[in-house]
């Protein structure tokens, strides 16, 4: 296999030197009952394993992760689908911590443009610790609403709105107050549910220990965009095999979750119009589950694309992706990048009316549960691309630029669109290797990128 | 023509009638102004209300018009005993002539095989350079020249996504003048003062089509403020001119066969059916101003849709595109439809529904809009026919193994896959015939 003589270009992610070997017969195991089950299932050469088998592969619950990852052992070959402390991303504080201090870094060491990139996160403040730099906040700007949330639980439980200090103080007497003395006495980090997560049934498991529960404060958006007078927000999905150095992948469908009733600010208490979890909307008295209120990402690009003209839906992506790249970033130095781990996470974007995505929240166990049935059809593409990445047998070269319905984003740097090496100079017509909300021939490019690695295998290199 | 107008029209109105009776709701009253206060507040949010619709019925259904054009028979035509090669075959039995493909390949010049087309040329592996680009930027200049006629021959090839909205109200002659603005304000007026009948129509049939479709239901609350103007808008009476159809009359209590006491009913004369509400759905994508969308509804109604459901000799209405369609099959895919025949399944049965919606919901939105750009660049709705062979054509392996009517229809159930430039190029331009 002839190696390119293309320098700036760097494989992703394979021992270099030593030839990965080929494996046959791949044990998994998983505790998903879902379309996660079927895909793996249904792969030539993979077989479950259960109970206490030896495993090559395992899709694993944060759970478990907690309490095994440490003191497991695994071969170089195998693979398990979450990093060690990845609640340092997909948990709303630490989230906001960790972004607070590379955006105070990037404004050292780039100036306050490059900073200002950072600012796709409604301002946020832990409570109870925080609760002081918030009141500051709250007097400055008289007026606005706030969105409680706790922090580690997901579907929308918990939270709720909130205009006056009254409200907030009301809630900090009746729970935090108690709880503010166990917080207090014990090491911030050691009880922590780290499942920052969407439909993890783990907030289940955590009957017996003693409760202790984080909220965050955040800015509410109040100029969301609508679309026939409807509040959504953006479910993305991003993979990243390697935090160091940092390798991401960005998945080209996903979709938009629709509030079933219209927004306004009036009626704060109307849990449904402002939170648009499919799982909250579920419960709504309007839902119907005929409708799904999903829309596919093409679906929302062309209709943007239709009312705003391509260059201003171009910008909005193209900030959408600077959200992935820099919140990945914000957590590198803090993530164990275990070569054992990848992650598929699922980022949630809320638009606002001057076309200005923020980021929400970033899940690390996004559902994996079909709502419909394309639904199913997404879920089960994404998660066969994400082995075809993942790899285990072997196939992939490390250069590959796509696969299937996945781009390499980023690459230890900028990857671009272009062939070839890229634009020394930096400037240019540089053109990120994204495509959000486009086509996804997916088969197509799998069938053209299989048979030509199997053609590579047998020339003579 | 005329006469079977006529009496299907009868047959509507005395459906509408006796649903009228049967629930004791009048046809049309005047609000008490509580709820006058009440609808205004929730102008905006029509869709959140559930009123019980249990009890109305859609008025009629395509397929019930289906079954009165089976019927037509022109009294004075003599088709002879003998069977022959010439004897059609299909559902329509009256003589009107037809394009064939030659005659539509004359027609639809633009969408030959070396002329660029927008849904085939613009595609990911072509290369913007070679059509694309060059087209977006004609499509601009049509736009700043505000030429009509340019904009109906460029948009042959299809328009490009940002510029669709505003070429469409260029061909259309709709322009936002403030008068505009008002007279739909005044038709919202009328809405909020005065209850009709139809207007519960309207409710269940954007409850049973639109709002339970994948992609529409978003745009749930527009169709209401559409179609709930739409029905009050005696300025639409005007197309009855140019339609075979005429306006249903009503009249004042009391006052049955008195021409003094005689309203159109209702007021625009045009009686909703089943599915109605998908002619306006796709162009919510496209405009966002309730009264522009209103101004693009009602043109496209009076120019195109109306022939969807009236009956009449004319070459785009339903009875031309329906033997346009059987003709098409039947000439050129002769054992597909002989088959079909055999197993029971007219193929108009299947393709009708297709049709009288001009393929709204059955298609991808935005393939949709890259054929209705075609209506509007060819100023007709014989693409519609074509279309529907062509789809016939395209699924002809599946459909020759079938042996049912119910096995026929599931082959053809889902067409959101299909990309609709491609199939019309091959089905007129490059197929043996």
């Amino acid at each position: 296999m002839s190696r390119q003589k293309n320098q700036s270009y760097k494989a992703h992610g394979l021992p270099k030197g030593k030839e990965r070997e080929q494996r046959t017969l791949i044990r998994f195991k998983t505790t998903l009952m879902n379309t996660l089950m079927d895909v793996l299932r249904h792969r030539p050469g993979w077989v479950e394993v259960k109970d206490e088998g030896e495993w090559d592969f395992y899709w694993c619950d944060v759970s478990w992760l907690r309490e095994n990852f440490d003191h497991t052992y695994m071969d170089e070959h195998v693979r398990i689908s979450h990093f060690r402390n990845h609640y340092e991303l997909t948990r709303k504080n630490y989230m906001v911590k960790n972004l607070k201090r590379f955006r105070k870094q990037l404004e050292r060491e780039a100036g306050k443009v490059e900073a200002a990139k950072c600012d796709f996160f409604p301002k946020t403040f832990e409570m109870p610790c925080e609760y002081h730099l918030f009141v500051e906040e709250f007097r400055k700007n008289p007026g606005i609403t706030w969105i409680m949330k706790p922090v580690a639980r997901s579907q929308g439980k918990g939270i709720f709105l909130f205009r006056r200090l009254k409200d907030i103080m009301d809630w900090r007497k009746g729970t935090v107050g108690k709880k503010l003395t166990i917080v207090e006495a014990q090491p911030a980090r050691a009880n922590m549910n780290p499942s920052g997560s969407h439909d993890t049934k783990n907030s289940d498991d955590q009957k017996d220990e003693i409760p202790v529960e984080n909220y965050v404060a955040q800015r509410y958006v109040e100029n969301p965009y609508l679309i026939g007078g409807r509040k959504f927000d953006l479910r993305v999905y991003v993979l990243v095999m390697s935090y160091i150095p940092l390798r991401a992948w960005l998945y080209r469908d996903g979709f938009a979750r629709f509030s079933n009733t219209r927004f306004t600010l009036s009626s704060i208490d109307d849990h449904y119009v402002h939170l648009t979890n499919v799982a909250v909307q579920k419960t709504s008295p309007d839902y119907h589950p005929k409708k799904g209120c999903k829309w596919m990402l093409q679906r929302f690009r062309q209709y943007l694309a239709s009312k705003h003209g391509p260059e201003a839906v171009e910008t909005l992506f193209s900030d959408m992706d600077n959200i992935f790249i820099k919140s990945l970033q914000s957590v590198q130095k803090v993530i164990i990048s275990d070569k054992h781990c990848f992650e598929l996470y699922g980022y949630d974007i809320l638009i606002d009316q001057d076309l200005k995505p923020w980021l929400l929240e970033v899940n690390a166990s996004p559902s994996l549960t079909a709502s419909s049935q394309e639904d199913y059809e997404l879920k089960t593409c994404l998660l066969e691309d994400t082995l075809h990445v993942v790899d285990m047998e072997a196939r992939l070269t490390g250069r590959e630029k796509r696969v299937g319905g996945f781009d390499l984003m980023w690459n230890d740097g900028p990857v671009s669109r272009e062939e070839g090496p890229s634009d020394l100079t930096g400037m240019g017509n540089f053109v990120p290797n994204t495509h959000l909300g486009c086509v996804n021939d997916r088969k197509e490019q799998l069938r053209q990128l299989f048979r030509s690695l199997q053609v590579q295998k047998k020339a003579p290199g | 023509m005329r006469k079977a107008q006529g009496s299907w029209e009868k047959r509507i109105l005395k459906s509408l009638n006796s649903m009228c009776t049967e629930l004791s709701i009048p046809l049309a009253r005047k609000r008490p102004v509580g709820e006058q206060k009440e609808l205004l507040n929730k102008w905006n949010e029509m869709g959140t209300d559930e009123p019980d619709l249990s009890l109305f019925r859609p008025v009629y259904a395509p397929k019930d018009f289906l079954e009165v054009l089976i019927n037509l028979r022109n009294p004075n035509y003599e088709n002879g005993d003998s069977l022959s090669f010439r004897t059609h075959l299909g559902l329509i039995q009256v003589p009107l002539k037809v394009k064939d493909i030659p005659e539509l390949k004359e027609c639809f010049v633009e969408l030959g095989l070396n002329t660029g087309q927008l849904g085939i040329d613009d595609s990911t592996q072509v290369p913007p350079e070679l059509f694309e680009n060059e087209h977006v930027r004609i499509g601009q200049k049509v736009l700043v020249q505000q030429d009509s006629a340019a904009a109906q021959q460029y948009i042959r090839q299809g328009s490009p996504t940002a510029l669709r909205a505003e070429l469409w109200a260029l061909i259309l002659n709709i322009s936002s003048q403030p008068e505009d603005i008002l007279y739909y304000e005044q038709l919202k007026t009328n809405v909020i003062q005065h209850d009709l009948l139809v207007d519960s129509l309207i409710y269940k049939d954007v409850k049973l089509t639109a709002s339970n479709d994948d992609y529409y239901f978003v745009f749930e609350d527009y169709l209401y403020q559409v179609l709930l103007c739409f029905s009050r808008d005696t300025s639409v009476l005007s197309h009855f001119a140019y339609n075979s159809a005429s306006p249903p009359k009503s009249y004042i209590r009391g006052k049955l066969g008195l021409e003094e006491y005689a309203v159109f009913y209702p007021p625009n004369g045009v009686i909703p059916f089943h599915g109605f509400s998908m002619y306006v759905a796709p162009l919510c994508f496209l405009y966002h101003e309730p009264y522009k969308l209103y101004q693009i509804f009602r043109e496209m109604y009076v120019r195109f849709f109306f022939r969807l459901h009236s009956i009449s000799s004319h070459p785009s209405g339903i009875v031309s595109l329906c033997l346009l369609f059987e003709t098409l099959l039947q000439t050129y895919l002769p054992q597909l439809f002989y088959h079909l025949r055999e197993i029971g399944a007219q193929p108009l049965r299947i393709s009708f529904k297709w049709m009288v919606r001009a393929f709204s919901g059955y298609l991808a939105t935005d393939q949709l809009l890259l054929l209705w750009d075609r209506i509007l660049g060819y100023n007709s709705l014989e693409i519609l026919a074509v279309l529907a062979a062509a789809v016939f054509a395209f699924r002809a392996v599946n459909l020759m193994e079938v042996t049912s009517l119910a096995a026929a229809e599931a082959v053809l159930a889902d067409l959101s896959t299909l990309k609709v430039m491609p199939l019309l190029q091959i089905f007129l331009f490059a197929t043996v015939t």
